[in-house]
């Protein structure tokens, strides 16, 4: 086991590598001189010497790549000029708000996703597999956007059930329960479409795992049918569901941009939107370079819960 | 190509989608000769109207502006910038995967692992990261949402390509001296471009609303010009006071969507083609049983099936898989069943417990009684309290009918624990014992093992332990020795024949090998198309086969319990079973049919202990008399 985690680590680093490159390359495509385009607004001559001289902008391109991933290393993402505060300490602060939204949306949408994606497949036909069915169409075709939006007029404005925005209230709020009412919805929202398809996936992957011939040995065993759908034919189908757990993660993830800023969400994503509005570059190159890190981090998770599902992996 | 479209249309969503999708097209390619207010005339005067007022259908926005002729003029934008994005992503996307997967080595590695570092993204961020060196606007929102999409084609057609780069096609173009980009032009890329098409029409959705998300956020089309998501985005300031705004656009992006997911699904279903068969049909646990009338069940058997008709349905054809089969076996008795495959006698097997996958399968006729009880007619509850209890079956390929991520001791333990609660201290205890008692050395060791850790012939014993685990009476073993070399097979065979006399077990045994049959078998029914055609004593029936087939069958074993042989010794093939003859199934590959044979069914004749069903049965002197 241990050593399966480790094989899984040492790939994930050329791949995080990788990332710093793509990021980098991407963000050397801005036109003009790097100091000028960094600090926007703020470019000084004294500001465009001083950053010039902390992050060797005037080097050539290949050399201020490592001189950026130096930094990196150390933690040191540069600062951000728009906000006048280290990169990295506004980006923790804000990826907590979007690990708190995306973590929620994730967990619905594994949940909700094998859940109706079982009952489907286990009544294929039938009038609960049609509901989920229709259910799913319109969940996967709805932009998250909209679907916030939608959500914010009937369940805030008309119903006032909820919140319509922020992550706490202004007065009095800041526990656990304030949290959570105003967590609902954006949790909602940005959950539909991934667990549209983990739906979908599970449904069609418990209808492959339904015909294998070990269902069939399961059945005339005398296995009663609860356990052969939830046990023998889960547990296999779950080898399939998991890959697309992990690819809709990385939507979640992303998609809570849109989730962010409908709901005035103070998450890593408005960040980043505030962030390319204000051409505040250190913050984007930052912020992208750790979100996906950490999705990629969240992967090899994926992997080793699939090891210890799946015997097979190991060997 | 007819029937793909016969096919797509068929799924009547996929239709509607078509439908949808069609009529939004249309109106945006007329919406300029529309007699519409210009999208981009502010009137501040009109701010906020609702939907139908006087000279404005869906009312007007924030700053006076005709929401209809806005949202058309959106709508065209939004597809236009769409489309586009997944056009060149689909350009970019298949050649670098052409390209890759045509050159291969070097080429293909380096260009496969930037593919892999870019798919590493969270897709959105990466779309974000290039807006953010581009700068908003909307052609930069379309590149970063092409680019993004680059990589999902290059690796897809990539996959296609290789397939298709080694086939003789190729190297025979190669040979003529046609050049690399020749080839590609026209070898290549017309057998990849049907992948090539359906990779873009699943992904256009998303290239579409993945722009308005752009715009939404404010970084894609910027004012006045708008498409779809920028006029949401403007209109969410506003979103509580007027929400008519926000829900106009809304609705649009939602309905273009939903058009081309239920357009999407329908070409995917079409393409897909175990969907046509209804192979993707989820079986019952039981078999379904649409009876029309219910022969009386005699009592004194210990299972016996009695004129058992099982069917399969799929969409206007019928397969008469078993025609009528009648058969009996008894406590300490092995029963064989043999004939070729397709012949019916697995099917039999199945339709004992209600195994047979359904849909498509149905039992139409006939009992099958245990102790008495009609098992036809049984609640699935009363099946299942017998299935693996009183009667447990082993299957064929062990590999694939035991569970692959259970250990076979959890498996063991899961067969008792089914139909009585055993502790699961003595629940383990009893899987060694079991393991022990089907001769698997070291079995404390082995209940730990996965299927995948065990040879074939060990995984079979497995099964077989399994089967015994709560002592039946009767095992139906369905060709349990097939997939299993020679010597092998005849400690199986031993192996059950023991377990047998220990047990005083009753055996049904299915194989299409004479040689097993003559071994371990005490009656023998030969099986053809669906019906019984021969049964009696084993040493009767080999000494002197007087059906045709059955004479046939054993002129096909060189030697007795030789292993895996198919029966491709008779020449043709049997009749399928969706179109029986009418008269003798075997006529057309019967050396004696005459007319007669081909007019009207045959009776199976009972003659003493045997029974034969043939007009002209063969006997000692004509097997002289033709050989
Ligand atoms: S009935 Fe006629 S055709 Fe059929 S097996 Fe007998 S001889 Fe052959």
């Amino acid at each position: 086991m241990a050593a399966y985690i480790l094989k899984r680590l040492i790939s994930a680093i050329p791949v995080l590598f990788g990332i710093t490159l793509i990021v980098f390359l991407i963000m050397a495509m801005i036109p003009g001189d790097p100091a000028t385009a960094i600090l926007g607004a703020y470019a000084t001559p004294e500001n465009v010497a001083k950053i010039n001289r902390d992050l060797g902008l005037d080097a050539p391109l290949f050399q201020r790549y490592f001189i950026w991933l130096g930094n990196l290393f150390t933690g040191d993402l540069g600062r951000s000029y728009s906000l006048n505060r280290p990169v990295l300490h506004e980006i923790i602060e804000r990826f907590h708000a979007t690990l708190v939204l995306a973590g929620s949306s994730f967990v619905l949408c594994a949940v909700f996703g094998i859940l109706a994606g079982v009952v489907s497949a286990a009544r294929q036909y039938g009038w609960a597999d049609k509901a989920i069915t229709f259910t799913v169409l319109i969940g996967i075709s709805i932009p998250s956007f909209f679907l916030g939006m939608v959500m914010i007029l009937v369940f805030a404005v008309r119903l006032r059930w909820f919140p319509v925005s922020g992550m706490y209230a202004i007065y009095g709020g800041g526990d656990i329960l304030d949290l959570l009412r105003h967590l609902i919805m954006p949790a909602l929202a940005l959950a539909a479409v991934a667990t549209g398809v983990v739906a979908r996936m599970s449904r069609s992957a418990m209808l492959e795992v339904l015909r294998q011939d070990y269902i069939r040995t399961a059945r005339a065993k005398g296995v009663k049918e609860r356990k052969v759908i939830l046990g023998h034919a889960l547990s296999s189908a779950m080898v399939n569901i998991i890959p697309v757990l992990g690819i809709q993660a990385g939507f979640v993830l992303s998609g809570a941009v849109y989730i962010e800023m409908v709901f005035q969400w103070p998450g890593i994503g408005r960040m980043l939107v505030d962030a390319i509005l204000k051409r505040d570059i250190l913050l984007v190159q930052g912020g992208v370079v750790f979100v996906a890190a950490c999705y990629v981090l969240f992967n090899i998770v994926v992997d080793v819960v699939q090891s210890l599902l799946d015997p097979r992996i190991k060997s | 190509m007819i029937q793909f479209l016969n096919l797509l249309f068929r799924n009547r969503l996929a239709g509607l989608g078509a439908g949808m999708l069609v009529l939004i097209l249309l109106i945006a390619l007329i919406t300029p000769v529309l007699p519409l207010p210009d999208p981009n005339i502010t009137a501040t005067a009109d701010r906020f109207m609702s939907p139908f007022s006087e000279g404005h259908l869906l009312g007007t926005d924030h700053l006076g502006r005709d929401l209809l002729s806005r949202l058309l003029s959106g709508t065209r934008l939004s597809l236009a910038v769409g489309v586009a994005a997944a056009l060149i992503a689909t350009v970019i996307g298949s050649s670098i995967g052409i390209v890759a997967g045509f050159l291969g080595g070097r080429t293909d590695n380096i260009i496969m692992r930037l593919v892999d570092m870019l798919m590493a993204f969270p897709y959105i961020l990466l779309a974000l990261a290039i807006v953010a060196a581009l700068g908003p606007g909307l052609n930069n929102a379309l590149i970063a949402v092409a680019a993004v999409n680059v990589p999902f084609f290059a690796r897809n057609i990539r996959g296609v390509t290789v397939g298709l780069a080694n086939k003789e096609f190729v190297d025979a173009a190669r040979l003529n001296g046609m050049s690399n980009g020749q080839i590609i032009f026209s070898e290549i890329l017309p057998n990849v471009l049907p992948v090539i098409v359906i990779a873009m029409s699943t992904t256009i959705g998303w290239m579409i609303l993945e722009t308005a998300g752009l715009s939404f956020l404010g970084l894609g089309s910027q004012p006045p010009q708008a498409d779809l998501g920028s006029m949401l985005g403007e209109a969410r300031a506003a979103l509580i006071t007027f929400p008519h705004t926000s829900v106009v656009p809304g609705i649009m992006i939602f309905l273009i969507v939903m058009s081309i997911n239920l357009l999407g699904d329908g070409v995917r279903d079409a393409i897909d083609p175990r969907l046509k068969s209804g192979a993707l049909s989820r079986p019952l646990p039981a078999t379904i049983v649409e009876r029309k009338e219910v022969p009386p069940t005699p009592d004194k058997d210990l299972l016996s099936l009695q004129e058992l008709r099982t069917e399969f349905h799929v969409g206007e054809r019928v397969y008469k898989a078993v025609g009528g089969v009648s058969l009996k076996v008894n406590k300490g008795e092995c029963l064989g069943i043999i004939g070729e495959s397709g012949s019916g006698k697995s099917v039999t097997a199945l339709s004992v417990m209600g195994l047979v996958a359904s849909p498509p399968g149905k039992i139409v006729g006939g009992t099958v009684s245990f102790q008495g009880k009609d098992l036809v007619g049984a609640s699935y509850n009363e099946l299942r309290s017998l299935r693996g209890d009183r009667v447990a079956y082993i299957f064929q390929d062990p590999l694939s009918t035991l569970h692959p991520l259970y250990t076979v001791g959890d498996q063991l333990i899961e067969a008792m624990q089914a139909h009585r609660s055993v502790p699961q201290k003595d629940a383990q205890a009893r899987a060694v014992e079991l393991l022990e008692a089907v001769r698997i050395p070291n079995a404390a060791q082995r209940v730990k093992n996965y299927p995948h850790e065990m040879s074939g012939g060990m995984r079979q014993r497995v099964s077989i332990a399994m089967a015994l685990a709560n002592e039946p009476d009767v095992i139906i073993a369905d060709e349990p020795t097939t997939a299993l070399d020679v010597t092998v097979q005849a400690q199986i065979l031993s192996l059950l024949n023991d377990l047998r006399r220990e047990r005083d077990l009753a055996i049904v045994f299915i194989t299409h090998d004479f040689g097993v049959v003559a071994q371990l078998c005490d009656r023998v029914a030969v099986m053809y198309a669906g019906q019984i055609v021969e049964e009696g004593p084993t040493a009767a029936i080999l000494d002197d086969p007087q059906h045709p087939y059955t004479k046939r069958l054993m002129a096909c074993v060189p030697e007795l319990g030789g292993g895996k042989r198919e029966l491709h010794a008779i020449a043709g093939l049997p009749p399928a079973v969706d179109q029986l003859p009418q008269g003798c199934a075997f006529a057309a590959r019967c050396e004696f049919a005459q007319e007669v044979c081909r007019q009207g069914g045959i009776m199976l004749e009972p003659k003493g202990e045997r029974a034969v069903r043939c007009l002209f049965p063969v006997n000692a002197d004509q097997i002289e008399v033709t050989l």
